[in-house]
C-alpha cells in the first residue's frame, strides 16, 4: 500500500492557503469600487433618475391607459392639451400643447349661438375649439422613417420583412414629423374602436356627439373582417368622420358636446385626448407586429419630454429624454411656501432636467427599500415594515423622519391624497338602508361607533385623516377645521383656530341606535340581537387584524358584525347585484371636482341594476337634483352653496361611514429636487432634477465592500477542517478493524 | 427503446388531457368569463357592454365544456375548453388576454430562470453529494452527529429567511453585491452570486441528509466489505464504488427535477428581481389571464413527463440490468 507523502500534502496546503491570502488581498484591494451597485459603472455621474415598479404596466394605448402604475408612463410621453399646474393649489389647468384653455361656447339645439351665460336647458351642445401650438414634433420612431423619395419605409411590412426584429429598437431609421390637429381628432376616434374597449367610452359616448353611433360603424366594419384576415386589416380612422369632433385647419380641432358638462376640460389633461399619428397606428396594425409584442400597448409614440425606448416590463422600463421636445419651462410661480421650500430655484428653467429614467422591477418591498438606503433609488414610498424605521411621531402627532434616516440626508413629503376610502352602506337593504328616519339613526350611530381615527393610528401609523364627508382636501368645496365638521359624527372642541376634532361618544351612538329600534343592540319588537353583515374581500392574517378590530367597534354599541369574507370577483358579483349589506370601497379621483365623488351618491348611477359607480345605491331625491344643478355649474359662489348643501344631505343620511382620506408619504435623497406632491399631474418628471455628483458621492459613501468576515469565514472553515483532516489521516493510516 | 419512448409519449396524451380539463375546471371555478373581463378592462367605468363584447371577441362567450345549442360534435368543439385547450397540443400558446404573445414572453424569461437554475442544480448537487459521502466517510463520529444536527438545523429554516437574511447580510451589511436586479450576458453574474449562494446553502441541509441516508445504505452492502477487504483506499470505495451504486435512486430525485428547472422558482425570483417564468404563472393567476395559466400548468406538465421519461431512460445508463421494454 502506498501511503501519501505527508510533507507534499503540507506544501500543497501552503500553497493553496498563500493563493487564497493573495486573492484576498486582491479584493481588499478594491476596496474603493462600489460592489453592490445594480447599475453599470458608466452610469455613476450619468444624469439619471432611478425608481422601481411593480406591477408591469398592461396598458400604455392612450385609448385603454388609465391605471396609476400606467400613467407614471403615459403621462411622461403623451402630450394632451392640457395640464396641470405643477405647483399651484388648488390644481389649476394650464396649456400643454394648446395655445390656450378652452372654454367653450354654447348652442341650442338649432345650432344656434348662446350666450355664455345661457340657462343650462337652453343648452344643446357644447363646442370646444382647441389650437395647438405649430412646431412641436414627435419623437423619433419608425413609424415616421422615410427613404429620399418620401416613401415611408416601415409602412408595408410583411411578416418576412420582420425576420430579426425583436424590438422596436431594431429598425434601422427612424422618423419625425410635426404634431397636427388630426391627430387628437384621431385619438378621440380610437376611444370608439371596437377592439380597443376604451374605459372612457361608456361616459364618452353620453357627452360626445355622434360617438355612439361611430362605434357601431366601426363594429360593422371589422364584423365584415374574416378569421384571419382581421390581423392584416388596419382600420384608418380618417376614413370614418365622426360627427362631434373634426379639424378645424391644421392646428386646430374641435369638439361638440351634448349639452353641458364643465367637467370635459379636465378629460382634456388626460392621456385619453394626447394625439395618436395614424402612422403609429398603421405601422402597429402590420402582420406580425402582435405575435412580437411590437404594439402600441407595448410601445407609445408621443410628443412629450421622454420617449420610451426599452420596455422589458419583466426587469426594466427605460425612458430617455425625446430629442424633439418642444421646450418648456419651469414654473415661474406657486403656492405660498414653495419659495422657501426650494421650489422655485429653477423656475424659468427649460425642461425636463433629467436625461434618463430607469424603471426596474421590484416585486417585493424589503429589497426595494434597502436600495433605496443604499442610494440606488432616488425616491421611496414607505410600507408598513419600514414605517418605523423611516418615521417617528411626535408627542404632538406630527411625523417626522428618524435620526438615521435625516444623518443619510433623506428628505419627507407628505400629502393628503385625493381619495377616498369608505364602507358603505346598501341603501336598498331592509335593516340598514333607506331614508327612513330609523334607518338613517342605525347608520348614524355605526357611524360613531366605528373609529376611524383609531384605525388610521392603529392599522396606518397616521398616514390618513378622517373623511367628514366624500370630498377630500384639494377638491372644490373641501372644508377643513371646524367649518368642514360632520356634525352627526364628530363635534368641534377648543376655539375656531386652535381646536380639533372629537369624535361623538358612545352613549351618544347608543341613544341613536335606541332611537332607531334597537336598545342595546336588540330589536325592540322582536329582541332579536341585531346582526350586520359585512362583505369583504381579503382573509389574509393582516385582514384578520382589521376584521378583529372592526368587530369590536361594533360590539362598542352592542351589535354584533358577521364579516362574510370572500374574494374579490365574488364581491363584485354581490355588489352588481345589490346583495351585499355593508361593504368596503373606495375611489381615487379623477380630476379635482366634486362632481367625481358626488357621482358615486348620485342615485341614477347606482350600481345594482344600474352597473353605475354608486355602490351604496343611494338615492335621495333631493340630493339628486342638486347634483343636475351643481354638476353643469361653472365654479363660483352659487355652485359652492349647493356642494355644501349636497355635503350636508349626505352627512344627515350617512349612505357611507366616512372612512378616511390617506396621507401619501414618500421619501427622496438630498439630490433629488423639486419634489412636490401633485395628485392631479401625471406628468411630473419633467420637473424633477438631480445632482449626480452627489449621489455617486453618497453611494461611494454608503456602500464601501466589508471584506473581513469573507476572510474570518474562510479562515473558520480552514480551521474547522484540521480536525477533520486529522481524523481522516488517523483513519486513513489505521491498520486494524474498528 | 424507440418502441418504450413512442409508448410512453402516447400514454401523455390522456395525462395531458386530463391536466388540462383539471386546469380549465379549477380556473373556471374561480373566475368566470366576466370577471376576467372585469380584471382585463380595468375597475373604473367598465360597462356590461364593453364585458360583452371583451368575451366575444376573445371567445370566452361561449359554453364551458358543453355547447347545448350546436349540433353534433360542434356541442363539444364550440366550447371555451375545445377552443382554448386543442392548439396546445401543437404548442400554439396563442396571446396573453392582453394581447402579448405567450410564446414569446416564455422565451424571453426562460433564460434568466435557466441562469438561475442551472448553477444552483449543478453546485447544490455537487455539493450535497460531497459533504454527504464527506460525513458518510466519517460515519458514527462526531462529524457525522455535526452534520446530521446541522443538516436538520438548516432543513427546519424557511426558504424565505435564507433569502432575507442573505440579501440584509451580504449585501445590506457587507455591501458585496447587489441586494437585486438582473442584467442580460456576462454583467448577470453579479445579480446571481447571491441567489445562486442563497439558493446551495438553502438546499444543502434537506440534500446532505437524503444523500447521506442513501450512502450509508449502500456502504452496509457485501460489494462495499468486498472492497475494502481488498484493499481499496475508502477514498476510492466511496468515490468509485458507493457513488455508482448509488445512482438509481440519485437519478430517481435528481433526473426528473431538470426539465423542471426551466420553470423558474418564484420566491427567489420574485425577491431577487429576476426575469424569469417562476412569477409568470402567479401573476397570470393575479390577473386572471387564462391564456397564460392553462399554457403554463401544460407547459408544466409535458416538462414532468419529460423529466419522468428522462429518469427511465438514465437508469439504463448507471444500471446495466434495467432493460426498458
Amino acid at each position: 500500500m502506498v501511503y501519501p507523502d505527508r510533507n507534499k500534502t503540507t506544501r500543497s496546503s501552503i500553497q493553496w492557503l498563500a493563493l487564497f491570502a493573495v486573492l484576498l488581498f486582491l479584493l481588499t484591494a478594491c476596496g474603493d469600487d462600489i460592489w453592490n451597485s445594480p447599475y453599470p459603472a458608466a452610469e455613476a455621474q450619468q444624469n439619471i433618475f432611478y425608481s422601481a415598479f411593480s406591477l408591469r404596466p398592461k396598458h400604455l394605448d392612450p385609448a385603454r391607459s388609465y391605471s396609476s402604475n400606467e400613467v407614471v408612463f403615459t403621462g411622461q410621453i403623451y402630450e394632451p392639451p392640457l395640464q396641470y399646474h405643477y405647483l399651484k393649489r388648488p390644481y389649476t389647468l394650464i396649456p400643454l400643447t394648446a395655445t390656450e384653455v378652452p372654454r367653450p361656447y354654447f348652442e341650442d339645439s338649432q345650432g344656434r349661438r348662446l350666450p355664455s351665460d345661457a340657462p343650462t336647458e337652453q343648452i344643446a351642445y357644447s363646442v370646444y375649439e382647441i389650437h395647438i401650438q405649430p412646431g412641436i414634433r414627435y419623437q423619433p420612431h419608425p413609424a415616421f422613417a422615410r427613404d429620399a423619395s418620401g416613401q415611408a419605409l416601415y409602412l408595408e411590412l410583411t411578416a418576412r420583412d420582420l425576420a430579426g426584429i425583436d424590438q422596436l429598437s431594431d429598425f434601422p431609421q427612424t422618423g419625425s414629423r410635426e404634431l397636427v390637429a388630426a391627430d387628437y381628432v384621431y385619438q378621440i376616434k380610437r376611444l370608439a374602436h371596437p377592439k380597443l374597449h376604451s374605459p372612457i367610452y361608456g361616459l364618452m359616448a353620453e357627452y360626445i356627439v355622434g360617438l355612439r353611433d361611430y362605434a357601431r360603424t366601426l363594429s360593422e366594419v371589422v364584423k365584415g373582417w374574416k378569421g384571419d384576415d382581421q390581423a392584416r386589416h388596419f382600420l384608418n380612422l380618417h376614413d370614418y368622420p365622426l360627427a362631434g369632433v373634426e379639424v378645424v385647419d391644421r392646428y386646430t380641432y374641435r369638439i361638440r358636446l351634448q349639452g353641458r358638462y364643465p367637467q370635459f376640460v379636465y378629460w382634456l389633461a388626460m392621456p385619453f385626448f394626447a394625439p395618436l399619428p395614424v402612422e403609429a397606428d398603421r405601422f402597429y396594425s402590420q402582420p406580425g407586429m402582435q405575435a412580437k409584442n411590437l404594439t402600441l400597448d407595448w410601445y407609445p409614440v408621443g410628443t412629450g419630454p421622454y420617449m420610451l425606448t426599452v420596455n422589458n416590463p419583466n426587469r426594466k422600463m427605460v425612458m430617455m429624454r425625446n430629442p424633439h421636445f418642444h421646450g418648456e419651462s419651469y414654473p415661474q410661480e406657486g403656492e405660498s411656501g414653495d419659495e422657501a421650500k426650494g421650489l422655485l430655484k429653477d423656475a424659468g428653467r427649460p425642461l425636463p432636467f433629467i436625461d434618463k429614467v430607469i424603471f426596474s422591477l421590484e416585486k417585493e418591498d424589503i429589497p426595494t427599500w434597502n436600495k433605496f438606503l443604499q442610494g440606488y433609488y432616488d425616491a421611496s414610498g414607505i410600507s408598513s415594515d419600514s414605517f418605523d424605521q423611516a418615521i417617528q411621531v411626535s408627542g404632538q402627532g406630527e411625523a417626522g423622519l428618524t435620526d438615521a434616516m435625516r444623518a443619510k440626508g433623506i428628505h419627507l413629503s407628505t400629502g393628503v391624497a385625493a381619495s377616498t376610502y369608505y364602507m358603505g352602506f346598501n341603501m336598498r337593504d331592509p335593516v340598514v338602508g333607506g331614508l327612513s328616519e330609523k334607518a338613517r339613526k342605525l347608520r348614524q350611530a355605526i357611524s360613531i361607533a366605528v373609529d376611524y381615527d383609531e384605525f388610521i393610528s392603529i392599522f396606518l401609523n397616521g398616514r390618513g385623516i378622517p373623511a367628514q364627508g366624500p370630498l377630500p382636501p384639494g377638491i372644490t368645496g373641501y372644508q377643513g377645521g371646524r367649518a368642514g365638521v360632520n356634525p352627526y359624527v364628530y363635534e368641534w372642541v377648543g376655539d375656531e383656530k386652535n381646536g380639533k376634532l372629537k369624535r361623538k361618544s358612545i352613549t351618544e351612538a347608543k341613544r341613536l341606535l335606541a332611537e332607531a329600534g334597537y336598545p342595546e343592540g336588540r330589536d325592540i319588537v322582536t329582541g332579536k340581537p341585531l346582526i350586520i353583515h359585512l362583505d369583504a374581500t381579503g382573509g389574509g392574517p393582516d385582514d384578520k387584524a382589521r376584521f378583529d378590530w372592526l368587530r369590536k367597534q361594533f360590539a362598542k354599541i352592542d351589535l354584533q358584525l358577521d364579516i362574510r369574507s370572500t374574494d374579490y370577483n365574488r364581491f363584485q358579483e354581490k355588489m352588481l347585484k345589490g346583495t351585499a349589506q355593508l361593504f368596503q370601497w373606495g375611489w381615487n379621483a379623477d380630476y379635482p371636482d366634486p362632481e367625481n365623488f358626488f357621482f358615486l351618491l348620485y342615485g341614477p348611477n347606482a350600481k345594482a341594476g344600474k352597473n353605475g359607480e354608486n355602490a351604496a345605491n343611494y338615492e335621495n331625491p333631493e340630493f339628486d337634483r342638486l347634483f343636475g344643478q351643481m354638476k353643469n355649474m361653472p365654479n363660483g359662489p352659487r355652485r359652492l352653496k349647493l356642494i355644501r348643501q349636497m355635503v350636508e344631505i349626505v352627512q344627515r343620511d350617512a349612505p357611507w361611514i366616512w372612512g378616511l382620506h390617506p396621507k401619501k408619504f414618500s421619501l427622496y435623497h438630498a439630490w433629488l429636487h423639486n419634489v412636490k406632491p401633485n395628485d392631479m399631474a401625471n406628468n411630473t418628471l419633467k420637473y424633477k432634477r438631480i445632482d449626480p455628483r452627489l449621489r455617486a458621492q453618497k453611494r461611494r459613501e454608503w456602500n464601501r465592500p466589508v471584506i473581513w468576515p469573507l476572510v474570518l469565514t474562510a479562515v473558520l472553515l480552514v480551521l474547522a477542517f484540521i480536525p477533520a483532516l486529522m481524523l481522516y489521516r488517523r483513519k486513513l493510516h489505521s491498520r486494524g478493524l474498528h | 427503446m424507440l418502441a418504450y419512448i413512442v409508448r410512453r409519449s402516447l400514454y401523455a396524451i390522456p395525462i395531458l388531457i386530463g391536466v388540462n380539463l383539471l386546469t380549465f375546471w379549477l380556473f373556471f371555478v374561480v373566475n368566470s368569463p366576466d370577471d376576467m373581463a372585469r380584471m382585463q378592462l380595468g375597475q373604473k367605468r367598465v360597462t356590461p357592454e364593453a364585458i360583452e363584447k371583451w368575451k366575444a371577441e376573445r371567445g370566452y362567450d361561449k359554453p364551458l365544456l358543453f355547447n347545448s345549442e350546436a349540433p353534433g360534435l360542434a356541442s363539444l368543439t364550440h366550447t371555451i375548453f375545445f377552443e382554448k385547450s386543442v392548439r396546445l397540443f401543437v404548442f400554439d400558446f396563442g396571446s396573453a388576454d392582453d394581447g402579448r404573445d405567450i410564446a414569446h414572453d416564455i422565451q424571453q424569461r426562460m433564460f434568466p430562470s435557466l441562469a438561475l437554475a442551472i448553477p444552483v442544480f449543478l453546485v447544490g448537487l455537487l455539493l450535497n453529494i460531497s459533504i454527504a459521502l464527506i460525513i458518510a466517510f466519517f460515519r458514527a463520529t462526531y462529524i457525522d452527529h455535526m452534520g446530521v444536527i446541522l443538516s436538520v438545523m438548516l432543513m427546519s429554516i424557511s426558504a424565505l429567511f435564507y433569502i432575507i437574511g442573505g440579501q440584509f447580510l451580504v449585501s445590506k451589511l457587507l455591501h458585496l453585491v447587489p441586494i437585486s436586479g438582473y442584467e442580460g450576458g456576462w454583467s448577470a453574474i453579479k445579480f446571481l452570486i447571491l441567489p445562486v449562494l442563497v439558493g446551495v446553502v438553502g438546499g444543502i441541509g434537506a440534500g446532505t441528509r437524503w444523500y447521506r441516508t442513501i450512502f450509508l445504505e449502500e456502504i452496509n452492502k457485501d460489494y462495499v466489505r468486498t472492497a475494502r477487504a481488498k484493499g481499496l483506499a475508502e477514498r476510492v470505495v466511496l468515490f468509485k464504488h458507493v457513488l455508482k451504486n448509488a445512482m438509481i435512486p440519485i437519478l430517481t430525485g435528481v433526473v426528473v427535477t431538470i426539465p423542471l428547472l426551466f420553470m423558474g422558482s418564484l420566491i427567489t425570483e420574485s425577491f431577487f428581481g429576476i426575469p424569469g417564468l417562476g412569477s409568470y404563472t402567479i401573476d397570470a393567476i393575479r390577473a386572471q389571464d387564462f391564456a397564460i395559466v392553462r399554457s403554463m400548468v401544460f407547459l408544466g406538465s409535458v416538462l414532468y413527463i419529460l423529466g419522468l421519461l428522462l429518469t427511465d431512460l438514465s437508469y439504463t445508463l448507471v444500471d446495466p440490468r434495467v432493460r426498458l421494454s
